[in-house]
């Protein structure tokens, strides 16, 4: 079991969805020589998430995964359309909703002189966390995703990209975020590594009652976490249902061959960047 | 009200967040901090021989009286660069180590941010330059008998208002231009330098420098300090450089937060608010 968080969830719009998201449309502007042409991140992307589910969208690299993820973060504005989380506007709201968003990434992110303690410590101070309160929490809970406690005062750029990880969740678990937002959480762990963050991803939601949103380009992991699976393809949101549903509609006995099926590509085929 | 007052906590712990990060970074990197402070005694040495050159060469001056001049206008410098250099390279450090987006999307209000970036710039430049201080005073057996610290400390803070105000300007720069924000915020500090009376009085300078040396507070700063260090002035008599200086404080850290909050719309829209690779 996770430790008992020693903090309360964040209050939300009592009823609203976890994530609303209606037309949202992101583009930038690329340099080519001496002209800018603009190009679509997202194009009208609709979808809600109820409270308390995990919903994963799968794409290729540059298929504007991260770009929704860092919209529903308050790191980018949106080109048109809109996005709510628990009920309050992302982009004219932002303060409300970090409040009740965290976030883990595919990088680690952290001051690597510093110490694992030392980053979870001051990260925790932004959310209002005091340090009697962080003390003895923060131990604790890397103590939880598995992290060796004898290393938590060393230096994060001496630990491996698993552990890191490890920390990185930490973190995201320290604020107690109601909606969990994870771009590529797994990608470059060894499978013992990735195996523990999606078994941590999972007690994460079944403890905290936190809603997931996972962007990831590994299927298996995507049919193992989420309720419903979402293809994001060009900055077009193919569809979103359940893992089999997406299955039947395409007749296809795998999510892999759904996915190909559905964007006429593999999923490990590159794109441009849309950034 | 109560809300106002959990609010309040919640912001201040974010601003003590920063300091208790920063105190760290230092922490973690002392070597290179002494490895940087002999770069500083370096470079303020180099300044205060000035007037013993001169002196050598035939000059006619009060050598002790020259060097202290020259040396408070080396150390104002060392102190403005140590403000300018934390506010300027927040953004562009984060963007390295690849934490900017964490901190940008912590419900950590930006004045906060950036007013507890510029608080730890303070307590940090006083430090340094008052040891800078200690140890070239020593070198130079300098005597300043009149010396009234209690007043340069109070000018020092007053001035420090300004200096963050306008530190926030430039900060905002390696936001819009990931490239080279950083060193157009040095550009900005140069230009500070050379109207501001460093290490001239401002009265040699042609007509339309003298003009915006006026709205510099560095040069309020260095006159300031020079009637406290040299001449043993009280706050009281030094009212003619504080008021300025308030003045231009109270203009420069609304001014520097609603730039700050411009350039990070625009690093928003155009996605220059991530990390760097």
């Amino acid at each position: 079991m996770l430790p008992a968080s020693a903090f309360s969830h964040p209050s939300a719009v009592p009823g609203a969805p976890a994530v609303e998201v209606f037309e949202l449309r992101k583009e930038f502007r690329r340099r080519e020589g001496l002209h800018r042409r603009r190009v679509t991140a997202l194009n009208a992307v609709s979808f809600s998430i109820e409270r308390g589910e995990c919903v994963a969208i799968l794409g290729q690299n540059g298929s504007g995964k991260s770009t929704l993820v860092r919209l529903l973060s308050t790191l980018l504005l949106e080109d048109g359309g809109s996005a709510r989380v628990f009920g309050y506007d992302v982009f004219r709201e932002p303060r409300r909703v970090q409040r009740l968003i965290n976030r883990v990434s595919v990088e680690a992110s952290f001051f690597k002189r510093l110490s694992a303690i030392e980053n979870l410590s001051y990260a925790a101070r932004f959310y209002g966390l005091r340090r009697r309160e962080t003390s003895a929490e923060i131990p604790r809970i890397l103590e939880r995703v598995g992290f060796p406690l004898d290393r938590a005062t060393g230096p994060m750029e001496d630990l491996s990209r698993g552990m890191q990880q490890k920390v990185a969740l930490a973190r995201a678990l320290l604020t107690s975020p109601a909606l969990l937002l994870l771009d590529e959480p797994t990608t470059g762990l060894d499978p013992r590594s990735k195996l523990e963050v999606q078994e941590f991803i999972r007690e994460v939601r079944r403890v905290h009652d936190a809603t997931v949103l996972l962007c990831t380009h590994d299927l298996a992991e995507a049919e193992k976490l989420a309720e419903r699976v979402g293809i994001l393809h060009r900055g077009e949101l193919l569809c979103l249902a359940p893992a089999a549903e997406l299955k039947r509609r395409y007749r296809t006995e795998t999510l892999e061959q759904a996915f190909f099926a559905a964007t006429g590509t593999a999923l490990d085929e590159g794109e441009e960047a849309s950034e | 009200m109560r809300g106002a007052a959990t609010t309040l906590r919640s912001e201040l712990m974010g601003l003590s967040g920063i300091l208790e990060r920063n105190t760290y970074i230092i922490r973690r990197y002392i070597w290179w901090e002494l490895a940087w402070f002999v770069w500083t005694l370096a470079n303020t040495l180099t300044i205060a021989f000035i007037a013993k050159g001169f002196a050598q060469s035939g000059a006619k001056i009060d050598v002790n009286k020259a060097t202290s001049w020259l040396l408070i206008g080396a150390l104002v410098w060392s102190y403005l660069g140590m403000v300018f250099g934390l506010l300027v390279e927040m953004v562009q450090w984060e963007r390295w180590e690849g934490t900017i987006e964490h901190t940008f999307m912590a419900p950590l209000s930006r004045t906060m941010h950036l007013l507890g970036t510029g608080l730890f710039a303070v307590l940090y430049g006083i430090v340094r330059t008052a040891a800078l201080f200690v140890v070239i005073a020593l070198f130079f057996h300098l005597r300043l008998p009149h010396a009234n610290y209690a007043a340069a400390l109070v000018v020092l803070l007053v001035a420090s208002v300004s200096f963050i105000g306008i530190g926030m300007m430039t900060s905002v720069l390696p936001l819009i231009s990931p490239e080279k924000g950083v060193q157009l915020g040095y550009v900005a500090q140069g230009l500070l330098l050379v109207v501001s009376g460093v290490y001239y009085d401002v009265s040699v300078l042609p007509g339309w420098m003298q003009a915006l040396a006026r709205i510099s507070p560095a040069t309020y700063a260095l006159r300031a300090l020079r009637k406290t260090i040299i001449d043993g002035a009280g706050v009281r008599s030094l009212w003619g450089d504080i008021w300025p200086l308030l003045v231009i404080g109270v203009v420069a850290i609304p001014l520097g937060l609603e730039i700050f909050r411009r350039g990070e719309r625009y690093a928003k829209r155009h996605g220059k608010l991530k990390r760097s690779g």
